[in-house]
């Protein structure tokens, strides 16, 4: 492989993306939310337990290419016992790493082992790939529960859509 | 350009046509020169444009032929006296005779310029279809269609309080003739099929399905999007009423398309846009339409893009087209073999007909990530659902990787290719 695709599928993302963590469907969840990207086929549900403030669990379940399951698989275990405020600001601390920009708060959480996805920099069509399972996340904790689509506008009514092939639900 | 007329094939030429294919092949390394994109590198490496189906590069004629236009004649059409315009008029219209030509059209005043196969087959839904579908009647298509000849039906039925029926596909990735035949009602109005299926490959038996439909005394629409750059096409032998295409498939400039109908069902039409060309007088009481072509043809057009499509088509027309499907059927045969023998590959479309497309999946490896690695390759191929949703549905696939040849790719590059693939294996596996 050259090199600099290994800048992008570096070997954690490579792991992430074959055997995804909290890949099920959280049984105690209390929140959910759906998404989409119309583009390649991504779908991916997000599972929430939210406690209060608090995001007790988190799991997800879909299908999709190497770089969304990996941020999905990983955005799960970074978020697990993370507050709402502080979801929100590793959020904006991925996105800025990803992209390139710096709107983060500076008391943001370190984003430790997300690091690896610095590589999608170099790739824009690969962008939304990694910020899906965010922009879902998000779209769960705020209880809006609607399906997020990559494609703002793009009206994502679930019985219009393709499924996302033969990936059959498993309870965590 | 005046001699497009005597490019008319003598009546029963399509059959001559076809046994021409025993022709010698045309030699693609002289082709390719012909392609100055061609010689680029990405990523370093030489390119590998894989990506036909969805458009095709363009050989230097045809940007001879653009920039000519605007250094020597350019001016508007049907509405100057002074001699640009003429000679810009005389250059578009005589690529409706080369059009007439390349599909052998019965008459010139039959091929409409548009923007492409979605503007011709939009046109056909609000003109026809506003026309004759109403409440309770049917509209019928294929499973294989992609969006531009499935949404504007459905704009219409939705409209009108029709219904959109849908002829099956089966596991190969072919339309069955007596399911076909089957959904074919009194209530049908309109029929409109893909000539060849760009997500698949499929050829429809176009010929077999008009007879169906015109059993009944329905017309038959055909996209030829998939088709016109890569088999001989002949609208008499195929015994459509609507044939659509875009110049930009077979290596024209985009924003460029063409309907042909038969003239009859063209003339009881009503216009679609109105506008300037369209009309033969304006008061503000009463408009009389334009005769056919120009009753379609509201606005100033594409000008320089149709005259470059004339070059286009002298391109692929002295190439031959029995020449191209031939080398195409060779390289898809190859790449077949080639894909097949390669474990964990599943191909997307086996019709036993098909034409230059290479739609496959890799188990456990998502499309996306097999077009990120061939790109650094090199190698340009879609992935996605190749606006044709519902098939991806049918195959219980998000997506497909596709590989979808043209007149200038080789044996090599389809060996470049599966040498992608084994990559992608090796690093997601
Ligand atoms: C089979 C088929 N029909 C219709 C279209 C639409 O063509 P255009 O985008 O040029 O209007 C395409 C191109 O993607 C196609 O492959």
């Amino acid at each position: 492989m050259s090199s600099d695709l290994r800048d992008l599928y570096q070997e954690t993302i490579l792991d992430h993306g074959k055997r995804p963590r909290n890949f099920c469907e959280l049984a105690a969840a209390n929140r959910k939310a759906e998404g989409y990207n119309p583009l390649c086929g991504d779908r991916e549900t997000v599972f929430l337990e939210l406690e209060g403030d608090l995001v007790r669990d988190i799991s997800f379940q879909g299908a999709g290419c190497a770089i969304s399951t990996a941020s999905a698989s990983m955005m799960t275990e970074s978020l697990k016992g993370k507050s709402r405020p502080e979801a929100e600001a590793l959020f904006q601390r991925f996105h800025d790493l990803i992209t390139g920009g710096s709107s983060a708060p500076a008391d943001a959480p370190p984003l430790g082992k997300l690091e690896v996805f610095s590589g999608v920099r170099e790739y824009p069509v690969r962008i939304k790939c990694a910020t899906l399972p965010w922009h879902t996340m998000r779209s769960a904790l705020n209880g809006a529960g609607q399906t997020v689509s990559t494609e703002s506008g793009a009206e994502a009514s679930p019985k219009d859509e393709p499924s996302a092939g033969p990936v059959p639900p498993v309870a965590c | 350009m005046s001699s497009a007329e005597t490019l008319a094939p003598p009546a029963g030429a399509a059959a001559s046509r076809r046994t021409a294919a025993a022709r010698s092949p045309y030699d693609v390394e002289a082709v390719r020169r012909d392609f100055p994109i061609l010689s680029r590198r990405v990523h370093g490496k030489p390119l590998v444009y894989l990506d036909n189906a969805a458009t095709t590069q363009k050989p230097v004629p045809v940007l001879d032929a653009e920039r000519d236009v605007y250094e020597r004649i350019y001016a508007n059409i049907h509405r100057g006296v002074h001699l640009l315009s003429v000679e810009s008029t005389d250059a578009y219209d005589a690529v409706r005779g080369k059009v007439r030509a390349l599909v052998n059209a019965p008459d010139a005043r039959e091929i409409i310029f548009l923007r492409g196969t979605t503007e011709a087959v939009n046109l056909v839904a609000q003109t026809y279809g506003r026309r004759n579908v109403g409440p309770g009647d049917e509209v019928l298509i294929t499973a294989l269609e992609h969006h531009s000849n499935i949404v504007p039906w459905q704009m219409l039925c939705e409209e009108k309080g029709a219904t959109l029926r849908v002829a099956p596909i089966n596991q190969k990735g072919e339309v069955p003739l007596d399911t076909f035949r089957a959904l074919v009602t009194d209530r049908t109005k309109i029929a409109a099929v893909a000539h060849v299926s760009n997500a698949l490959g499929t050829v429809n038996p176009i010929r077999e399905m008009a007879d169906i439909t015109h059993a009944r005394g329905i017309p038959l629409l055909v996209d030829g999007a998939q088709a016109v750059p890569r088999l001989p096409v002949d609208v008499q032998e195929l015994g459509c009423d609507f044939y659509a295409f875009s110049g930009h498939k077979v290596y024209g400039p985009s924003g460029t398309g063409v309907l042909w109908g038969r003239a009859a069902l063209l003339e009881a039409m009503p216009p679609w846009q109105g506008g300037g060309d369209m009309i033969s007088s304006v008061t503000f009481e009463k408009t009389t339409w334009n005769v056919l072509p120009y009753k379609f043809e509201a606005g100033t057009p594409n000008i320089a893009g149709v005259i470059a499509l004339g070059a286009a088509i002298d391109y692929v027309t002295s190439l031959g087209l029995d020449r191209i499907e031939a080398h195409e059927d060779d390289l898809l045969a190859y790449a077949t073999e080639c894909v097949q023998s390669i474990p964990d590959v599943r191909l997307i479309g086996t019709a036993a007909k098909k034409a230059a497309v290479l739609s496959f999946t890799i188990e456990g490896v998502h499309p996306h990530d097999i077009g990120t690695v061939l790109d650094r390759e090199g190698i340009a191929v879609r992935t996605g659902h190749h606006c044709a949703q519902p098939v991806m549905d049918f195959f219980r696939v998000p997506a497909t990787a596709r590989a979808s040849f043209g007149l200038y790719n080789t044996r090599q590059e389809v060996d470049v290719l599966a040498g992608g693939i084994r990559q992608v294996i090796r690093m997601f596996r």
